[in-house]
């Protein structure tokens, strides 16, 4: 047995903010992780060269690193990250950032992502995403994800007699949690029959279980407790985190990911159980990986996500609270960002910050990261566990 | 179950001609292994040399125990079928004009898990199946999966279609029908559905025996060609260039002998002026419409089938001028490949042993019977390989051939003395 991992004592998260998404934009990824990283000095009342540590993610930075990133911005800094892990970078980053607060190696680390969209920069991403997805997924006619997705969702849904109306369900409830989220572009309500009536794009996924790829940066701030209570910034504490990349390799085809290896870890580092969850942000590409990590994560066992999803209902005043913004499938996916957007929104709803409807009482947070679907599958997974303030320790 | 293709209708000649398109190309060089494999027609996977795991996607080192020495072997495909879904939208042009597209995600029982394009007649999952490696349009290597079974016109497939060249209701010329191979690869195409079969032949003055029986094939339409005459390939093109879906160019000019038994140039050039400079203007005249019909409908022009030798590989010194002149044709024809390619024209090299015929009268057997090569073309044009070694005496020379060139050289060498 390994040694047990230390807690995040006294490191805090916060300061969410949100560069506001687009579909299309003419800007590059410097002006939407410049913008982030503006409106998070702005939100925590700091100037530039309080930040000490950075942690950058995106897709559309080329040839820049997170080390141009420094001079372009103009900052001096003493500890710095690149996470290139798409839906997983947010809880990466976190966990990242954190153990540097913790030890000293940085006082103030701004966790950024964000992407610029032109009109065919999705399609140039995807044929180069990786060597397996050039080589052996993108010359099958596939763009990116959704064949693979297709795959796993015909698989999921004929294995655990999952329906289409579960995975629609899920998309009304974060459709009805996106109309009073103000970033989110989708502004309209979504009906069962427009969810299962949509337009094919792989089958059995239709319009509405995909993402829509947009422009946009979200970012958070890792600080020292007193710090955050210093600059008086309303803060969540982390209880809890894992992250798992390649897991179950022998599986043939993907139906759970790297949370079931890690969850039992995941709780009892946050001495919670997955009854105690507040609010819950899914990573949510696809619904099917929402009804995987529901699962994964302790909240219902294998294969009983279609009925778990049956028994719950999702909106900011539902049973579960799942993905309050609106999520991916509502807000939009700015690249990286994606890996953001859950994880900010518990920061939101834990510290009283939510910009849409406001989970009442939330006191625990769950945040979960799935990304980068190298070949055939995701690779990464990720969750963190945070707490509001005065919650438990 | 496939249903059988039918005559496309006349083209409308007011309708544009769409602009051929292709699947992504791009390939790491470790993933160039599956093409160079599949060229020859077969499926081949890394194979781990000390460990025996297969591996896919192709790799550098092994995915169980981190060994650099991957070899690629030849794997007989069988798998199931754990999942499939039907394309309704792609970011790359080819397959937005080709949607639905179908696809399969299949684990192989030597171990790896594929993606691959999904025939037709596929049952749904889970179900076994067959997966093969084909060239497609773009001639890189990309996996199909077929029923475990052969089914009643499973060649018609839409999709199957994008990866092969058949001649079915295709218009096809032939460039020398009148020699025993010409004619058998006349008949073959005819018999195989083509549309159209263009006989071609020079010299009307020298009659050879049974070609006039070709004119009595419903499809087949006699056609003066000489391709030493540039004039008269310029010609020809100009006749029927903007119809020809499939070239084969079976002209050859063979004589025995290497550089001591003759005195002077002009066998020497009479084989150059037929095998390297008569591809070089049929080249010239005929590719350039066949690059602009890439795409044109149900049959456009797919393919270019160039008649070589196995001598083309390694010169074999008792007919030295004839290996030499195959030689520069084989060069030409990678040079005509990579200009055909962006237009997703296949060029196929046709690499026989010696063919049974006069010229070969020398040579002990076994030697390959013209119908036999005709047919081997016929196969090529409807798989998915763009090198085809007909014969046993091919087969032999490039097993060595590709084991070791130098000793195959010593070997050819010693057969000249």
């Amino acid at each position: 047995m390994s040694r047990r991992r230390a807690a995040y004592d006294e490191v805090v998260v916060t300061a969410p903010v949100t560069v506001p998404y687009v579909r299309y934009s003419i800007h590059g990824a410097h002006w939407f992780l410049a913008g982030a990283l503006a409106e998070l000095l702005k939100h925590a009342g700091l100037s530039k060269d309080k930040i000490d540590g950075l942690c950058v993610s995106s897709f559309t930075l080329a040839p820049d690193t997170a080390v141009g990133l420094t001079q372009h911005l103009g900052l001096t800094l003493r500890w710095l990250d690149h996470i290139p892990m798409g839906g997983a970078c947010g809880i990466v980053a976190l966990r990242r950032a954190a153990r540097a607060v913790q030890n000293g190696d940085a006082e103030a680390v701004a966790c950024i992502a964000g992407d610029t969209n032109h009109t065919d920069s999705f399609r140039l991403n995807l044929a180069t995403f990786s060597q397996f997805a050039r080589d052996a997924v993108y010359p099958y006619g596939s763009g990116g994800a959704n064949a693979s997705f297709a795959f796993l969702t015909g698989y999921y849904m004929r294995t655990y007699g999952a329906k289409r109306e579960d995975f629609g369900k899920l998309c009304i409830a974060q459709r009805t949690n996106a109309l009073k989220f103000p970033y989110a572009l989708m502004k309209k309500p979504l009906t069962l029959d427009e969810y299962l009536e949509a337009r094919l794009i792989a089958d059995p996924l239709r319009l509405f279980d995909c993402v829509m790829p947009c422009a946009g940066a979200d970012a958070f701030l890792v600080l020292h407790r007193a710090q955050a209570e210093t600059l008086g910034l309303p803060y969540a504490r982390i209880l809890s985190t894992i992250e798992r990349h390649n897991a179950f390799p022998d599986d043939a085809i993907q139906y759970r990911g790297g949370w079931a290896l890690d969850r039992d870890e995941l709780y009892a580092q946050a001495g919670i159980g997955p009854q105690d969850v507040d609010v819950l942000a899914t990573y949510d590409d696809y619904p099917v990986i929402t009804l995987m990590q529901m699962e994964d994560l302790g909240f219902c066992e294998k294969g009983e996500g279609p009925d778990f999803v049956r028994r719950n209902t999702f909106t900011v005043d539902g049973s579960l609270p799942v993905n309050t913004s609106g999520g991916q499938l509502s807000v939009g996916q700015a690249g990286a960002a994606g890996g953001f957007l859950g994880l900010v929104e518990v920061i939101r709803q834990l510290t009283d910050q939510a910009l849409g409807g406001a989970v009442a009482g939330a006191r625990i947070g769950l945040a979960s990261g799935f990304g980068m679907i190298n070949y055939d599958r995701g690779l990464c997974s990720g969750a963190a566990i945070l707490a509001a303030s005065g919650g438990p320790s | 179950m496939t249903r059988p293709l039918v005559r496309p209708p006349r083209k409308n000649p007011m309708l544009k001609t769409r602009v051929p398109t292709l699947p992504p190309p791009g390939r790491s060089r470790v993933a160039l292994g599956l093409t160079a494999a599949a060229a020859r027609g077969r499926f081949e996977l890394q194979v781990c040399r000390d460990c025996a795991t297969v591996q896919y996607p192709p790799r550098e080192a092994c995915r169980a125990c981190l060994s650099q020495r991957l070899d690629w072997r030849a794997q007989d495909g069988a798998g199931e079928l754990l999942s499939e879904t039907t394309l309704w939208h792609s970011h790359e042009l080819f397959y937005r004009e080709r949607i639905p597209w179908r696809l399969g995600m299949v684990r192989l029982d030597c171990g790896p898990v594929v993606v691959a394009h999904l025939h037709g007649d596929c049952t749904a999952a889970p179900s076994r199946v067959r997966v093969r490696a084909a060239l497609d349009r773009a001639g890189q290597a990309t996996l199909i999966a077929l029923p475990q079974k052969d089914t009643p016109n499973m060649a018609d497939d839409r999709q199957l279609r994008e990866m092969t060249c058949d001649p079915k209701f295709r218009k096809v010329l032939i460039t020398d029908a009148k020699t025993p191979l010409g004619q058998a690869t006349v008949e073959a195409i005819a018999a195989a559905g083509a549309d159209l079969v263009w006989a071609g032949y020079g010299e009307p003055w020298k009659k050879t025996r049974g070609f006039d029986r070709l004119a009595s094939i419903p499809q087949v339409s006699l056609l003066p060609l000489d391709l030493t005459d540039s004039r008269a390939v310029r010609d020809a093109a100009g006749e029927i260039g903007g119809r020809v879906d499939i070239l084969i160019n079976t002209a050859d000019y063979h004589r025995i002998y290497g550089i001591a038994a003759r005195n002077g140039l002009e066998t020497a050039r009479a084989e150059m002026d037929m095998n390297y400079f008569g591809l070089l203007r049929l080249a010239q005249e005929f590719a350039p419409a066949m690059r602009g019909r890439g795409a044109d409908g149900q049959s456009s022009a797919v393919a270019w089938v160039n008649l070589l030798s196995i001598f083309a590989l390694s010169n074999f010194p008792p007919h030295g001028t004839y290996s030499a002149s195959k030689a520069a044709a084989l060069s030409l024809a990678q040079c005509l490949r990579a200009e055909l390619s962006p237009a997703g024209v296949r060029v196929i090299n046709v690499f026989p042993g010696p063919i049974d015929d006069e010229w070969n009268q020398l040579l002990p057997p076994p030697k390959i019977v013209p119908a036999r090569l005709a047919s081997d073309i016929v196969d090529a044009l409807r798989g998915g390989a763009e090198d085809i070694y007909p014969g046993d005496i091919a087969q032999e020379w490039l097993a060595r051939w590709r084991d070791n060139p130098k000793t195959l050289e010593r070997e050819l060498a010693a057969a000249s003395r």
